[in-house]
């Protein structure tokens, strides 16, 4: 009996790998950045060109960075849930406007709604190369102390904001 | 006249992108340039995930290839270059993986797997050998065999 059985156990556990290794996303790869310090910046503000801001600017307090580009169709998807969130005002949002002509992202924003406290013009993208940015939009989730805590790849859900984000800055607020 | 010069001015334009591909901004140096491709294919491009960056043409693999002409120049060693990548993109942009306790099943999964199943074949056909009853005959079947053997030797005009 068991010579029979054999082969249908091998058969179902190769179905559940399969399952399993068919449900991943091979585009998310884990960042080797969580819990490491944010990579340091000091880069124009897309306002304000004549005025820089970095890292170091910001600590003290749980923020978000955004990678956008006014090219990046699917930052179109995440900008409503973006714009929503800056409004209940539970964290700040900061942008990197990721290797885009500035005028471009300016007309953007101003035709989607601006949901960030500042952009910052990352226009080579070296900086988004140190923060080993390879799809856009991402966006880091950095503690009080300036370490990143969490990456989101691709456009932000509602289910992940609320499942994952949201809990993430509270508790970093909190502590 | 315009009508005319209208086939000609497409096919100008039809080549054009053509032209432009061609105009990849490369550094003048061969040695450097030699250098980077050779550490681009030890790196794997993130967008097009089966891709080395020195075959990608992404955005991506193209600023990386920069990221590295630029060290190079600035006196980086490979392993330098590779442990930058690594830094900020992960084991994952190694397009050969490393060989470490995690990757342990990766790298010798498949020649275990390869073994324990040649060591059942071989098990099980050396039982099948041992095991296979040679099959006895009573003196009536025997006599039967062999002039049946008998015939067939006949049989072929012999």
């Amino acid at each position: 009996m068991t010579r029979f059985l054999w082969p249908l156990a091998i058969f179902l556990a190769l179905v559940g790998f399969l399952a399993v290794g068919l449900n991943l996303n091979p585009r998310e790869v884990p960042s080797p950045l969580i819990d490491k310090p944010a990579p340091g910046f000091s880069l124009p503000v897309l306002h304000r060109p004549d005025t820089t801001l970095s890292r170091d600017d910001l600590k003290g307090q749980v923020w978000l960075l955004n990678v956008w580009a006014s090219w990046c169709v699917s930052c179109r998807q995440e900008h409503p849930l973006l714009v929503e969130l800056a409004k209940a005002g539970i964290v700040p949002i900061y942008g990197l406007n990721y290797k885009d002509e500035r005028n471009a992202g300016l007309q953007w924003l101003s035709e989607h709604g601006d949901p960030y406290t500042a952009s910052i013009i990352d226009a080579d993208g070296r900086t988004g190369i140190d923060y080993g940015v390879y799809g856009v939009p991402e966006t880091f989730v950095i503690d009080k102390q300036g370490v990143i805590r969490h990456k989101h790849i691709g456009p932000i859900t509602p289910q992940a904001l609320q499942e994952k984000l949201l809990p993430m800055v509270r508790e970093l607020n909190a502590s | 006249m315009l009508r005319k010069l209208l086939p000609a001015v497409f096919a100008v334009l039809i080549h054009l992108p053509a032209v432009a591909a061609e105009a990849v901004p490369a550094s003048e140096d061969p040695v450097l340039e030699e250098r980077v491709m050779r550490l681009g294919h030890l790196l794997r491009c993130l967008v097009c995930q089966n891709q080395t960056i020195a075959d990608s043409h992404a955005e991506l693999a193209v600023d990386l290839k920069n990221e590295i002409r630029d060290m190079m120049r600035a006196g980086k060693s490979d392993q330098e270059i590779i442990d930058f990548m690594v830094a900020r993109y992960g084991d994952f942009v190694l397009y050969k993986p490393q060989v470490k306790s995690t990757t342990w099943v990766l790298w010798f999964g498949p020649g275990i797997l390869l073994v324990l199943g040649l060591g059942t074949l071989f098990v099980k056909l050396r039982r099948r050998v041992t095991q296979a009853p040679s099959p006895e005959l009573s003196p009536e079947q025997k006599r039967q065999a062999y002039s049946l053997l008998e015939q067939a030797d006949g049989g072929d005009g012999k």
